[in-house]
């Protein structure tokens, strides 16, 4: 194989992500079939969609039978972070060719990081190194959650209790948020607005009001939150 | 949700996602950033995950009995876990067996 340097590089460089991906992506293939949806969902999702968080809200996005509108607009805020990534790698994928719609599609938050910390190698061929370690981690991730749902789905077990992954999940996101930003302001403001959006609004438009809110707040308290 | 609203949702969130990704893309090559759009990248990912924490939350009742205890010892575990072995892999496995264990014995 012509490129098969490229491919060892990106294998070696992509191994921590193999262990995350195939295990988080275990739990949710197993989490999408404990509520009854048919296993080849999983590999669909993780094939198109391929955003960890997202795959995860979009289970209860289905239990829920959220409207469109607001699956749109949750959405691309719960994904909002990103939409910057590709910031600081404009320079990067400049000569990448016919790549640069994969790699940018594949852009989660883990090809990134390894995006940005690997030193470029001038023996290697970089939009092929690029693609194949973008998409290995997508192999992962799809080989993981598919297994999750085959598995769930022909093994039987008491999954009563098994969506608190995704409330994990987000407790271990918003703490290395924490580590990044040392600011308790705006994690105040997202309990503020979801607080308000429990005791007031139908359970159905919680997400997008407390989005919403959280949005004026942070506007409204623009000074607080940069001054912390 | 009907079959056919799956899979629309899975296509919104398909292009949805691939927007997301392809913005700075599309609008920021040679422009300079706006400074709201900035503050929005800077602050709004801590904002919406802990809006993501409530949100898994928001089919539990807190007026009755256990008042919520078992998901706030969940989370309570969950974090302890993470601060102490900075592992987010232990961290959500071990908070997940942790909580259906509560749910399922108790």
């Amino acid at each position: 194989m012509k490129y098969k340097n490229e491919l060892k590089k990106a294998f070696q460089v992509s191994i921590p992500v193999m262990m995350g991906y195939c295990v988080l992506g275990f739990a949710f293939g197993l989490l999408l079939v404990s509520f009854e949806y048919p296993w080849y969902l999983a590999p669909i999702m993780s094939l198109f969609i391929y955003a960890g968080a997202l795959q995860f809200v979009a289970i209860n996005f289905f239990n829920a039978k959220a409207g469109m509108i607001d699956i749109a607009i949750a959405s691309w805020f719960i994904n909002i972070r990103q939409s910057f990534y590709g910031l600081s790698l404009l320079k990067r994928f400049k000569d990448t060719g016919k790549f640069k719609v994969y790699l940018i599609f594949g852009l989660t938050d883990e090809t990134y990081a390894l995006l940005t910390t690997i030193k470029d190698d001038e023996s290697l061929n970089k939009r092929w190194y690029y693609f194949f370690l973008t998409a290995l981690n997508q192999s992962y991730w799809f080989i993981g959650s598919t297994l999750g749902a085959i598995i769930g789905s022909n093994i039987n077990f008491n999954t009563v209790g098994l969506e608190f992954s995704l409330t994990a999940l987000f407790v271990v996101l918003c703490i290395e948020q924490y580590k990044n930003l040392r600011n308790f302001v705006p994690f105040v403001i997202g309990a503020v607005a979801s607080i308000f959006a429990l005791i007031f609004i139908p359970s159905d438009k919680m997400l997008i009001v407390s989005i919403i809110i959280a949005l004026i707040l942070m506007f409204t308290f623009k000074k607080r939150v940069e001054n912390e | 949700m009907s079959n056919y609203e799956i899979y629309l949702a899975i296509a919104i969130m398909t292009i949805v996602n691939y927007f997301t990704r392809f913005f700075p893309f599309l609008f920021f090559r040679k422009n300079e950033v706006p400074f709201y759009i900035l503050y929005i990248e800077k602050y709004f990912p801590p904002i919406i995950m802990s809006i993501l924490i409530f949100y898994t939350l928001k089919d539990i009742d807190f007026s009755i009995q256990p008042y919520g205890l078992k998901e706030i010892s969940g989370i309570i575990f969950t974090a302890v876990l993470h601060l102490s072995f900075k592992n987010y892999l232990i961290s959500i496995f071990a908070g997940t067996i942790f909580y259906m264990g509560l749910v399922q014995y108790l």
